[in-house]
């Protein structure tokens, strides 16, 4: 049955309307759980709120879930779902520059997009700043196109590198992530903040 | 400590329902930064489009029958400043403000944010998609690049959190 617009079940018309509407619910959850809130995501490395872990790990688990079961029902065909392909060394390199982005501007670009929709000042500089980074990338990009693209593994799972299906794989994330929820509730314990 | 906001837990299950839902009706999961990569391309070919013809980057996105602003994440991006307005306005959260720690003056705040968010927006186009599209959504559908940003970003946040708590702490 799905994915439905794959398939045209759905006419590929509707796809930026679904896209707008899914972004709604999107937009709303982030900002109910609090991700307008730099000193909230902050808090995370700081020990005082570790929202980001249980709200990021939770949605993980669902939708890997649902994922799961969605396909062991036939309601979904796991292989029309866009899975991102890996460039070891570009994501590394990526995802440390994002880290340092993280702590230093106190979002992340979907948080920052949730806090500038409710009037937060800072939220709305961190989107100029992205617009200023992906604008450095571009006009850096024959410069960085070789590392870019090297070491390609293509739309790599967790479960083919170590060999073991993907329920397996989730079940371990589920234990692992029920783990880290523990630590979590104990360390808003040991570094309490005032309200904030 | 209590808040307005919504248990963790339960606003984490909603997320991860929104993702499946974006799995369901798509065959594509959520993202962010890809928005912003689309707005900037529009914007460079309406005001230098040789420059934009010309460059490996660009070429990818604008030229004969692309619109770079027919974009899914674009679209999805616009929901979330709409729901994000929703939720301020059914919780009350509706305001102009800078938040920052009491500790560093609104202006440091400004200062920061504009740089992380460079630096933000860069990682995101090396890295293939941020904390929204490659991370949670790479990781909902197990793909080695979301586990791999995950660990990158937050990773890096922790070690280098101690060089910062200044602007936190």
């Amino acid at each position: 049955m799905g994915p439905l617009i794959p398939q045209e079940i759905i006419g590929a018309d509707w796809n930026l309307f679904i896209a707008f509407v899914i972004g709604i619910g999107f937009g709303f959850v982030l900002e109910q759980a609090g991700f307008s809130s730099s000193r909230k995501l902050a808090g995370m490395f700081y020990g005082y709120d570790t929202v980001v872990l249980k709200v990021f790990f939770t949605g993980a688990i669902t939708a890997m879930l649902g994922l799961l079961f969605f396909s062991l029902f036939g309601w979904i065909d796991l292989n029309l779902i866009y899975v991102n392909p890996t460039f070891l060394g570009s994501a590394i390199v990526g995802g440390i520059i994002m880290g340092a982005g993280f702590i230093v501007g106190g979002f992340c670009p979907g948080t920052s997009f949730s806090a500038a929709a409710i009037g937060k000042i800072d939220g709305m500089v961190f989107i100029g700043g992205l617009f200023i980074g992906v604008f450095f990338f571009a006009e850096g990009y024959p410069l960085i196109e070789d590392f870019y693209m090297s070491g390609s593994m293509g739309p790599l799972k967790v479960s083919e590198v170590l060999g073991i299906s993907g329920g397996v794989v989730t079940l371990l994330i589920i234990i692992a992530a029920l783990i880290m929820f523990k630590l979590g509730e104990l360390a808003e314990k040991r570094w309490p903040r005032a309200e904030y | 400590m209590k808040t307005s906001y919504m248990n963790p837990y339960l606003a984490g299950v909603l997320l991860g329902l929104v993702l499946l839902m974006a799995f369901f009706f798509s065959g594509r999961g959520l993202g962010a930064s890809g928005a912003v990569k689309s707005v900037m391309v529009a914007a460079v070919d309406i005001v230098a489009p040789e420059h934009t013809a010309n460059s490996h980057f660009y070429s990818k996105y604008v030229g004969e029958g692309k619109e770079p602003m027919e974009a899914w994440l674009v679209f999805e991006m616009m929901g979330v400043l709409v729901g994000g307005f929703l939720s301020g306005a059914f919780s009350g959260r509706l305001n102009w403000r800078i938040e920052h720690f009491p500790g560093i003056t609104a202006k440091r705040r400004l200062v920061f944010a504009g740089m992380g968010g460079i630096l933000f927006g860069f990682g995101s186009q090396l890295g293939r998609g941020c904390t929204s599209g490659s991370a949670l959504t790479g990781m909902a559908s197990l793909s080695v690049a979301g586990f791999v940003s995950m660990m990158a970003i937050f990773g890096t946040a922790f070690a280098m959190a101690f060089f910062v708590r200044k602007n936190w702490i």
